[in-house]
C-alpha cells in the first residue's frame, strides 16, 4: 500500500526527517510513537503533500504510484485520508456542504453517517467553528467516513477526547480500518500517531515505530513498544539499534 | 422591456429584476429619467412615481427631504434642484404585511446622469421587502447615478431593503440614503456589489428614534481592478433598548474598498456591533474604519475587523478531502461571503446567492 524509501524532509531549509523507511502493507495498521517535536506530524503531512514540507530526497510510493510530487487533492483522490489534530475553523463553510462537495453521496446517506457519530446537528454549522475537542474529532471521523480512503493517517485521535467520545472514536476508527473484516480480505491500512496508546484498546495494530529526532529508531510489536516506553521512556529507544 | 437588448436583460436579471414578475408583488422600472413601469398587485401596498405620490397624498410631503437633508452635499443639492424629480414611492399601509418582494429597477442607458429620489414608507405594523436593482447598459461607458432614498419604518413595522448593483467600469454611483425607525420597528439593509464600477460612494444612516428599534446593515462587496468602493453605514441609537449590527464582507481582486462604520450610542440600554472582514485575493486595498462612539454608561458597543488573505492551511485542509486548489479556494470564498442575513425571504436569498455565484466564477 505505502512504501517510503530514504525519505528526507526539510521545513524552512532545516532537515527535520532523516532517511525514513517505512512499509505499510495492505490491511495493516501501524502505530507511530515518539516524543513531542520528533517529527511524527511532519511525516504525515509530507505523505499528504502539504506545502512547506519539502522532500529533498527519497520517494513515497502509494499503490504502486510515485506520489512524491503529486498535489494534495490527487493523493486524496488516490485513497489517502487524514484525520487532523488541529483542523482549521472555516467560517461560512458548513460541514454538510463540504461533505456534499467532496463525495458522490446523497444528502440522506450523509445524514445517516452524521447520525452514526452524533454529528447530525453539526451539518449546518460552520466547520470547526466553536467545536469542542470531541466534536472536532467526530467531525474528522465523519469526513473520513464520507471520503472512504484506503489509507488512513490519524494524528493523535485520542487527544482532547473524553472517555465517552473515546469509546465512540475507537470503534469508528476500527470500523474505518475494516477491523471487522477478516485479515485476508482487509484492504484498508492505517498509520496512527499516538502518545498514550489508548487507541490500542479498540483495535489491533500490526507494527509500531518510534520516531526520535526525525529518525525511526525502532520497529516492533506495538504493544511491546508501548510497554517499554511507558516503563523506561524514549531513552531506551535511543539505545536500541535502528533496523 | 421589449426595447432592451438581450445583454441588457441579462444584466438586469443579475440585479434581481424579474421581467415576468413570478416572485414579485410589484414592480417599478425607470430607464434614465423615464419611468417605464409602475405596477403593484398587493393590496395595501402602493408603488407610485414620486410626482404622483406627492399629488395623491398631502402627507407624503412630510417625508420628502426629511430623513436626508437637501443640502447635505453637492449630490443631494443636485437632486433637490431638479424641476422634474423622478423616483419611486412605496407606501405600505397600516398593518399590511407582504412577504413577496417589490422590485425597483433603475437602469442607466443613455443619459450622462441618472437621478432618483425614492421614499419607502412603512406605516405602523406593516412589513415589506424591497429589492432595488441598479444597473447600466453594457454599452454605457461613462455616467453617474445619484439616488436619494428616504426610508421610514413606522411603529412595529419592518422593512427589508436589498440593493444589488451591476454597473460598468466607467460609472460613478452616489446613493444618499437615510432611515428613521420608530418604536419596535426593524430595518434590514442588504447591499451587494460584485461587478466592476468606477466608484461607489455612500454612507447610509439609520436613526433609531423609538424604543426597541433594530437596524442591521449587511454589505457584500467585491472591488475589481479600477473600482473604488467607499462604503459605510451608520446607526444612531437615539432611543432606549435600541440595537444595531453593521456587517461587511469585502473582497478585493485589485480595487479599493473603504469600509466605514459608525455607531453612536446616546441612550441607555443600547447595543451595537460592527464586524468587517476583508479578503485580499490580489493586491489591492481594504481599509476598514470602524467607529464606535458612546456618550453614557448604558450603551454597549463593540467592533471587530480583520483583513488578510485566505489561509494556506485552510485550502490544504479541503484539498486533503479531495478538492482541487481552485475548488478549495472557491469553496472558502463562498463561505466567506455567506453572511447570515436573518429574516430574508427565500427569493431574495436566491438572488444574493446568484450574484455571489456569478462573481465567483471570475475569481
Amino acid at each position: 500500500m505505502l512504501d517510503i524509501s530514504d525519505l528526507h524532509v526539510s521545513v524552512d531549509d532545516t532537515e527535520v526527517l532523516h532517511d525514513i523507511n517505512l512499509h505499510v502493507g495492505q490491511g495493516e495498521t501501524h502505530i507511530l510513537m515518539g516524543p513531542n517535536g520528533s517529527g511524527k506530524s511532519t511525516l504525515l503531512k509530507a505523505i499528504m503533500g502539504f506545502g512547506g514540507y519539502t522532500i529533498t530526497s527519497g520517494s513515497i510510493i502509494f499503490k504502486g504510484q510515485n506520489i512524491t510530487g503529486m498535489p494534495i487533492h490527487e493523493r486524496a483522490r488516490l485513497g489517502i485520508g487524514m484525520m487532523f489534530q488541529h483542523p482549521p475553523a472555516i467560517s461560512g463553510l458548513k460541514l454538510g456542504k463540504l461533505l456534499t462537495a467532496t463525495s458522490h453521496m446523497g444528502e440522506e446517506a450523509i445524514e445517516a453517517l452524521a447520525q452514526s457519530v452524533n454529528m447530525e446537528h453539526f451539518l449546518s454549522r460552520d466547520i470547526n467553528v466553536g467545536f469542542s475537542g470531541g466534536e472536532i474529532k467526530r467531525s474528522e471521523v465523519l469526513q473520513l467516513k464520507v471520503q472512504q480512503p484506503d489509507f488512513l493517517m490519524l494524528d493523535e485521535p485520542e487527544s482532547g477526547v473524553d472517555l465517552e467520545n473515546m469509546n465512540l472514536m475507537g470503534k469508528e476508527i476500527a470500523s474505518l480500518l475494516e477491523k471487522d473484516v477478516h485479515i485476508v480480505n482487509r484492504r484498508r491500512s492505517g498509520l496512527i500517531i499516538t502518545h498514550t496508546g489508548y487507541i490500542l484498546d479498540y483495535l489491533e495494530a500490526d507494527q509500531g515505530h518510534v520516531l526520535i529526532n526525525g529518525q525511526i529508531r525502532c520497529h516492533g510489536n506495538p504493544r511491546e513498544i508501548l510497554r517499554v516506553v511507558k516503563e523506561k521512556g524514549y531513552g531506551e529507544c535511543l539505545r536500541c539499534k535502528q533496523m | 422591456m421589449e426595447h432592451l437588448s438581450e445583454k441588457d436583460r441579462e444584466r438586469l436579471a443579475l440585479t434581481g429584476l424579474e421581467v415576468g414578475m413570478q416572485n414579485r408583488c410589484g414592480s417599478f422600472f425607470q430607464v434614465d429619467q423615464k419611468v417605464i413601469q409602475t405596477t403593484c398587485g398587493a393590496e395595501g401596498i402602493e408603488m407610485l412615481p414620486i410626482k404622483v405620490a406627492l399629488e395623491k397624498y398631502d402627507w407624503v410631503k412630510d417625508y420628502y427631504w426629511n430623513a436626508v437633508p437637501k443640502d447635505k452635499d453637492k449630490y443631494t443639492q443636485f437632486v433637490a434642484k431638479q424641476e422634474n424629480p423622478q423616483g419611486l414611492v412605496v407606501i405600505a399601509h397600516e398593518g399590511v404585511k407582504v412577504e413577496m418582494p417589490l422590485q425597483a429597477c433603475l437602469f442607466l442607458r443613455e443619459e450622462p446622469v441618472q437621478h432618483v429620489h425614492n421614499l419607502f414608507i412603512a406605516r405602523e405594523g406593516s412589513e415589506i421587502h424591497i429589492i432595488s436593482g441598479c444597473a447600466s447598459s453594457w454599452q454605457k461607458e461613462h455616467g453617474a447615478h445619484i439616488g436619494v432614498t428616504e426610508i421610514y419604518v413606522g411603529k412595529g413595522a419592518k422593512v427589508t431593503s436589498t440593493m444589488i448593483h451591476n454597473w460598468n467600469p466607467g460609472i460613478s454611483v452616489f446613493p444618499r440614503s437615510a432611515t428613521v425607525v420608530e418604536e419596535d420597528g426593524t430595518f434590514l439593509s442588504n447591499y451587494i456589489c460584485m461587478q466592476p464600477v468606477n466608484q461607489v460612494n455612500m454612507y447610509p444612516t439609520a436613526r433609531l428614534v423609538g424604543k426597541n428599534a433594530v437596524a442591521r446593515f449587511s454589505s457584500i462587496v467585491v472591488a475589481t481592478p479600477g473600482s473604488t468602493l467607499d462604503l459605510g453605514s451608520r446607526t444612531i441609537l437615539a432611543a432606549e433598548h435600541t440595537s444595531t449590527e453593521l456587517i461587511t464582507r469585502a473582497i478585493t481582486t485589485g480595487g479599493k474598498v473603504i469600509s466605514r462604520g459608525h455607531i453612536l450610542g446616546e441612550k441607555d440600554n443600547t447595543r451595537g456591533h460592527i464586524e468587517c472582514k476583508g479578503l485580499i485575493l490580489k493586491d489591492g486595498i481594504i481599509h476598514a474604519i470602524p467607529e464606535i462612539e458612546g456618550t453614557l454608561t448604558g450603551t454597549e458597543l463593540s467592533h471587530e475587523a480583520a483583513v488578510g488573505k485566505i489561509a494556506r492551511h485552510e485550502i490544504e485542509y479541503l484539498m486533503a478531502r479531495g478538492l482541487s486548489e481552485e475548488e478549495a479556494t472557491a469553496t472558502i470564498i463562498r463561505g466567506f461571503l455567506d453572511v447570515k442575513i436573518s429574516g430574508l425571504p427565500a427569493v431574495l436569498q436566491t438572488q444574493i446567492d446568484a450574484a455571489i455565484d456569478k462573481a465567483e466564477s471570475g475569481f
